[in-house]
C-alpha cells in the first residue's frame, strides 16, 4: 500500500477484511463511511465512547498513553492495512487510549452500534470477525509484552 | 648404567620394531626408569598422596604406587592394599593427564606498556618433554581427543607439549567399579596409538612387564634396557589379563542412536530430576580428562607496566560461564547438567565426530553425590517419548 | 615463534588468526547514542589489507581490562580500517568506549561466518536490525549498495527502543532518501517529536512485499526478536533456508576452543555468529540452551 490511496475506499481491499464471507462483506461495506484525519487530529481519546470501527487505508495513527508529569508517550503506530481499536466492541465502549493522526489519514468507519448488531445477528460470521480482531489484540500484548523487557536497552 | 643386558637381544633398531613385544623382568623395572631419564624425559606417573593415586614426577620405582588399588563406586574412592606388590594395580585416579597437556593455569601472553601503546609477547611453547608412565587406554583415548580439539582451535602450545610427550601405556589389570570404556570402544586394550605399552604379569610366580613398541619414539629409549622376546606363554598371560578385565568392567552405556536420544530430548523430566541432586560444582568437568572449556583473565602486575593472560579450566556448570549481558544464559542446573551431558556425550559427534566420553568413569567417583551418567543416560532411554521438535527442521 | 608474534599452528590446519591481541590506533571515536560510540581502527604498523566478511567480529583489547567480540561495522571495501561500533556495557566494553582517539586497542581477528551477500545476488534482500544489531549488518548493506543492481528489491527494517536510540543517525537519514532502499524505522515507545513507526519490527514486515521464493533475509538484534522475525517470515512463505540470524553468547577466545558459545552443537564464534536458520531453530525453540 502507498501513501496514494484510491480515490475510492474499498472496504473489500483491505488487509483485515479480505477474502471476508462476500454476502458478510456486502453487508459490512454498505454501512462504511470515509473518514479523513489531518496530520495532528486526535482521532479518538481516553474515556470518549468508542463509538465506531477504524480501517486505515493510507497515513499513520500513533497510539499515545497519557501519564500526569510525563510527556505523551507513543505505545505503537498503526498504518495502511491495520485496524484501530477494539473497545468499540465490549462494554463499557469507551476508548483506553489516544489515537492521534500522525500524517493525513484515510480510512473507512464503521459505527459501532450497527456493527455489533450485525455481529450478534450473524454469530458465525461474528465468530470469523473475532478471529480476525483477536490477532489484533494479541500482537499489541506482544509488543507491549517485549517492550516491557526492554530488549533493545541492553 | 653400564652393564649390558644379560642374554638380552641386542639392543638392535629391528628388533625393537613398532609392534614387536619384549618380556621386562620386574628387577630391570628401575634400568628402564632410568633409560626414560637418560632420553631426556622427566617422568610422571601415578603416585599415592592424600589418600589417592594422582600423577606426579617420578624419581625412582618406590614413588610409584605399589602394592596399592582403588575401590570405586559412585561417589565414593578408597585406596586398598593389594595383596601383592604390583605397580599398576589400581584402574584411575581423579587426575588425568590433561594437567600436563593442557595445565589448569596457563599464561598465554604477556603484555607490555610502550610508549604510547603497547607490545604482546605470545608465551614461549618449549618446556620439558614427559613421559607419561601408566596410561591406560580410556586415556590414550581422552589424549587423543583433546588432541582433536586443541588442534581445531590451533592451540600452539598445546600442540608442542603432546609433540614432545611419550605416552608409555599400561593395560588395565583391574576395572574399576564405576569403569565403562568397554561399551565406549576405548578399552580396556590398549590400541595401537601410543610410544610403548606395558603388561603387568604377576602370575606364576613371577613378575615381569610385557612391552609392546608403539612407535620408533618409543623403540628409542628401550637401547639400555635389557629385554628378551616375549615367549608364547607371556603372550598368553598378557591377553588374559586384558580379558579378564573387560570381564569385571562395573559399569556399561548404551551408544544406540545416543546423539539424537540426547539432542531430541531438552524438555525430558529426567533433566530436572538429576538437577535436584546436582549441586553445580563442576568435580565432574574437573575431573573428566576430556573437558576442555576454559576462560581467561587479565593479570596485571602492580606497576601497570605489564599485563599477563591467563587461562584456566572453566567449567559449563558454573553461573558466570554463560553470562550475557550480565545475566547467565543458561540460568538453571537443569539446564547447566543438560549442557554438559548432552555436550560430552551427543554434540561432541557433531564437533568432534566421536564422543566426548571415554568411559573412564572419573565424573561417576568423584560427584559428590554419586550422579551417574550411565544410569541417566539409561534413564532418558527409557522414556524417551518426551520429544521435543529438536532434532527437526526450522520453521 | 613465527616472525610477528603469531604462533605456528599445527601443519595441515586452517588456522584462525592468532591469540595474542595487535595494536591498532584509535583514530575517531564517533558517539551515535548516549552510551554508544564508533571507533575507527587502524594497524599501527601496516601489515596488508584488512579484509573481513560482513557479518565478522573482532576481539577488542583494552590493555589492563581485557577482551571483548564486537561485530565489524564498517566498509569492506575500506580495507585500512575497522570500524566497531561499541556499547558500553561490561567492563571492557566500557574501556572501549571511553577510548581516546590517538589511543590504541588491541585487536585480533577477524573471526567467524559472515552474511552471505554475494551468494544472494539476484535476490531480493530483506535486513531487520534491532538495537544493536545494525552494526553488524552495515557492512552487509554497504556491499549490497556498491552492487546495487545485482540485487532485486532490497528492504532494511531498523527496530530501536527510542529515537535516541538509534545509531548511525545522520547516515540512515542518507539511506531513507534513496529509492533503491526501503528503509523503515521503528522503535519500542517514541514522544510526540517522532514521525515515524511505533512498534516491533515484525509489525513492519506486513508492509514487506515478499516473493518467498526469490527472498533471502538477513536478520541481527536480540534473539526473542530474530525468533520472531524469522517465524513470520516462515509464515510468509520464505524458506527457513533464506533466512539467515547472527547469535550472539559469551565469548573468550573466538576459535571454538574456550567451550563458552556454545548453542547446542554449535561454538557461535566459529560455526557462526551467522547461522542459517534452519539450523539452529530448534535450538532457539529450547529454553537456557
Amino acid at each position: 500500500m502507498s501513501d496514494e490511496a484510491p480515490e475510492e475506499l474499498r472496504l473489500a481491499d483491505h488487509r483485515f477484511f479480505r477474502d471476508m464471507d462476500p454476502e458478510f462483506l456486502a453487508r459490512l461495506t454498505e454501512k462504511a463511511y470515509a473518514r479523513t484525519f489531518e496530520a495532528g487530529a486526535l482521532i479518538v481519546r481516553e474515556g470518549d465512547p468508542a463509538d465506531e470501527f477504524l480501517a486505515l487505508f493510507s497515513g499513520k495513527v500513533a497510539l499515545e498513553i497519557i501519564v500526569p508529569d510525563r510527556p505523551r508517550t507513543t505505545v505503537q503506530t498503526l498504518g495502511p492495512g491495520e485496524v484501530l481499536g477494539w473497545s468499540w466492541l465490549f462494554s463499557p465502549h469507551r476508548w483506553r487510549i489516544d489515537a492521534r493522526a500522525v500524517k493525513p489519514t484515510r480510512a473507512l468507519g464503521l459505527a459501532a452500534g450497527p456493527l455489533r448488531q450485525l455481529l450478534d445477528d450473524r454469530p458465525a460470521d461474528g465468530y470469523r470477525f473475532l478471529h480476525r480482531l483477536l490477532p489484533v489484540i494479541a500482537q499489541r500484548l506482544e509488543n507491549t509484552r517485549l517492550q516491557l523487557l526492554d530488549l533493545h536497552g541492553r | 648404567m653400564t652393564a649390558t643386558p644379560p642374554t638380552a637381544i641386542a639392543p638392535s633398531g629391528e628388533l625393537l620394531s613398532v609392534g614387536s613385544r619384549h618380556t621386562l623382568e620386574r628387577s630391570d623395572f628401575p634400568r628402564f626408569l632410568a633409560a626414560l631419564g637418560t632420553a631426556g624425559y622427566r617422568v610422571v606417573g601415578p603416585i599415592v598422596r592424600d589418600g589417592a593415586i594422582v600423577y606426579g614426577e617420578i624419581h625412582q620405582e618406590s614413588d610409584l604406587p605399589i602394592g596399592w588399588t582403588d575401590r570405586q563406586e559412585a561417589g565414593t574412592y578408597r585406596l586398598e592394599r593389594r595383596n601383592d606388590d604390583a605397580l599398576f594395580g589400581y584402574a584411575v585416579g581423579p587426575q588425568s593427564w590433561k594437567k600436563y597437556l593442557f595445565p589448569s593455569r596457563e599464561r598465554l601472553w604477556t603484555a607490555h606498556r610502550t610508549d604510547g601503546s603497547f607490545r604482546v609477547d605470545a608465551e614461549p611453547t618449549d618446556g620439558p618433554a614427559f613421559v607419561f608412565l601408566g596410561v591406560r587406554a580410556c586415556e590414550l583415548a581422552a589424549i587423543a581427543i583433546q588432541d582433536r580439539v586443541f588442534r581445531s582451535g590451533g592451540d600452539p602450545g598445546y600442540a608442542a607439549r603432546r609433540a614432545r610427550t611419550l605416552r608409555v601405556a599400561v593395560q588395565c589389570g583391574v576395572a574399576g567399579g564405576t569403569c565403562f570404556c568397554a561399551s565406549m570402544g576405548t578399552g580396556p586394550a590398549v590400541g595401537g596409538d601410543h610410544d610403548l605399552a606395558l603388561t603387568e604379569l604377576l602370575g606364576e610366580g613371577r613378575h615381569r612387564f610385557l612391552v609392546e613398541v608403539g612407535s620408533p619414539a618409543g623403540a628409542s629409549v628401550l637401547h639400555s634396557v635389557p629385554l628378551r622376546p616375549a615367549s608364547a606363554p607371556d603372550l598368553g598371560a598378557a591377553g588374559a589379563v586384558v580379558a579378564r578385565t573387560s570381564a569385571s568392567m562395573g559399569r556399561s552405556m548404551d551408544l544406540h542412536q545416543i546423539r539424537d536420544l540426547l539432542v531430541e530430548t531438552p524438555e525430558h523430566p529426567r533433566w530436572a530430576s538429576v538437577a535436584e541432586r546436582c549441586l553445580s560444582c563442576a568435580n565432574c568437568t574437573m575431573a573428566c580428562p576430556t573437558c576442555f572449556c576454559h576462560s581467561t583473565e587479565e593479570v596485571p602486575d602492580l606497576t601497570g607496566e605489564h599485563v599477563e593472560r591467563w587461562r584456566r579450566w572453566d567449567s559449563c556448570f558454573h553461573s558466570a560461564f554463560t553470562e550475557l549481558h550480565g545475566s547467565p544464559v543458561r540460568k538453571s542446573t537443569p539446564s547447566r547438567y543438560r549442557q554438559w551431558m548432552t555436550h560430552k556425550l551427543a554434540t561432541w559427534y557433531d564437533q568432534f565426530d566421536r564422543s566426548g566420553c571415554v568411559g573412564c568413569g572419573r565424573c561417576i567417583t568423584w560427584c559428590p553425590v554419586g550422579i551417574d551418567l550411565t544410569e541417566e543416560v539409561a534413564a532418558i532411554r527409557a522414556m524417551p517419548g518426551v520429544r521435543t521438535a529438536a532434532g527437526g527442521t526450522g520453521g | 615463534m613465527g616472525a610477528n608474534g603469531e604462533p605456528p599452528g599445527p601443519p595441515g590446519i586452517d588456522r584462525p588468526p592468532g591469540i595474542v591481541p595487535v595494536p591498532f590506533e584509535v583514530r575517531s571515536r564517533t558517539g551515535e547514542t548516549a552510551d554508544t560510540v564508533t571507533l575507527d581502527l587502524a594497524p599501527r604498523e601496516r601489515r596488508g589489507p584488512l579484509s573481513f566478511r560482513p557479518g565478522q567480529f573482532n576481539m577488542l583489547y583494552v590493555y589492563g581490562v581485557g577482551e571483548a567480540a564486537i561485530s565489524i561495522s564498517g566498509d569492506p571495501a575500506a580495507p585500512d580500517r575497522y570500524l566497531h561500533t561499541v556499547r558500553a556495557a561490561g567492563k571492557v566494553s566500557l574501556a572501549l568506549s571511553e577510548a581516546a582517539p590517538g589511543g590504541v586497542v588491541g585487536v585480533r581477528g577477524p573471526y567467524g561466518t559472515g552474511w552471505p551477500v554475494r551468494e544472494s545476488a539476484g535476490r531480493d534482500v530483506v535486513l531487520v536490525a534491532g538495537g544493536l544489531g545494525l552494526p553488524p549488518l552495515r557492512p552487509a548493506l554497504y556491499e549490497i549498495l556498491r552492487e546495487r543492481s545485482k540485487y532485486g528489491r532490497v528492504e532494511l527494517i531498523y527496530g530501536a527502543k527510542t529515537p535516541k536510540d538509534l545509531v548511525y543517525y545522520a547516515e540512515i537519514q542518507g539511506w531513507r532518501q534513496r529509492s533503491d532502499l526501503r528503509f523503515q524505522t521503528t522503535v519500542d515507545t517514541a514522544g510526540r517529536d517522532w514521525y515515524g513507526d511505533v512498534g516491533l519490527v515484525t509489525a513492519r514486515l506486513p508492509d514487506v512485499r515478499i516473493e518467498p521464493a526469490n527472498t533471502v533475509a538477513f536478520l541481527c538484534g536480540p534473539e526473542i526478536m530474530m525468533k520472531l522475525t524469522a517465524k513470520a517470515l516462515v509464515a510468509r512463505g520464505v524458506p527457513a533456508d533464506a533466512i539467515w540470524l547472527s547469535m550472539e553468547r559469551n565469548m573468550k577466545c573466538a576459535v571454538g576452543l574456550c567451550g563458552h558459545c556454545q548453542f547446542g552443537p554449535s561454538f557461535v564464534c566459529r560455526h557462526g555468529p551467522v547461522f542459517r536458520y534452519r539450523e539452529i531453530a530448534p535450538f532457539l525453540a529450547v529454553r537456557e540452551v
